[in-house]
């Protein structure tokens, strides 16, 4: 195929990495070139996938987290994982608002705004393994193409 | 992280990116604050802001109910339209005003 791309990023599950991968994923998009919203959603989604790795996937335990992105065409599919404790129910965590650690303040928005700001969102989960966050999103859509008048 | 006290109303200057990171700090700074000084009203200042994710609205939320306990509020001034985007599509601004600059 002719535009593709990849990449792969493993890095400490340390809140402070939280941005590093946010900026890095940003950046391996821009071949693609999106808008401004459209990096602006992919980094809140990365975000919020990172940021469920660390806090409940690992307890704030330092350990690895995978990142993998791959450019098909103007798509963007994006995997983020952790070999953590996993997700026992899978559809109630992704209920907006639901979380299992309301005493860390957390909103329970996270799969929300995963779902919301990218085009696909698929969880692969099992307790005692990890979890695998797919995402896509296909940059560009419903944007006029530009076009010079022939002479 | 910034913070500003007058009277028994607390401004939170939020930081260029309000992630988990950041918000675990503001968190325990804020709640010091609000503690120590009688705080009931708490301003998020998003001047410097450019991002934010669920663990920032986590951080208004649990402001949120500690001040309205008191009879507080908590509002928020100088968002722009991406942070505007992440504050309504949460919900929050149900509990929070955005105030928007006299032009």
């Amino acid at each position: 195929m002719e535009n593709t791309n990849e990449m792969q990023l493993i890095f400490d599950s340390r809140s402070a990495n939280e941005s590093f991968a946010r900026v890095t994923v940003a950046a391996f998009m821009t071949s693609l070139n999106p808008t401004v919203e459209e990096v602006s959603d992919v980094k809140t989604a990365v975000s919020e996938a990172v940021t469920n790795a660390i806090i409940h996937g690992y307890d704030n335990e330092v350990q690895n987290i995978y990142i993998r992105c791959r450019i098909e065409e103007k798509t963007l599919y994006l995997e983020i994982e952790d070999r953590g404790k996993g997700i026992e129910d899978v559809e109630k965590a992704m209920e907006p608002l639901f979380t299992t650690k309301p005493e860390l303040e957390r909103s329970g928005m996270g799969f929300s705004f995963m779902e919301a700001f990218m085009d696909h969102l698929e969880v692969i989960s099992s307790p005692g393994k990890g979890t695998i966050v797919k995402m896509e999103k296909t940059i560009g859509k419903g944007r006029k193409i530009w076009t010079t008048q022939s002479l | 992280m910034k913070y500003q006290v007058q009277e028994n109303c607390l401004t939170i200057f939020l930081p260029g990116e309000l992630d988990h990171h950041n918000a675990e700090e503001i968190r325990k700074e804020s709640d010091h604050l609000i503690e120590h000084n009688h705080i009931r009203y708490v301003i998020f200042d998003f001047a410097d802001t450019v991002f934010c994710d669920s663990s920032g609205i986590g951080v208004i939320m649990g402001r949120y109910k500690r001040v309205y306990m008191l009879g507080g509020e908590v509002c928020a001034v100088h968002a722009n339209e991406r942070i505007k985007k992440i504050l309504t599509m949460s919900g929050v601004t149900k509990i929070m005003q955005i105030y928007e600059e006299d032009k």
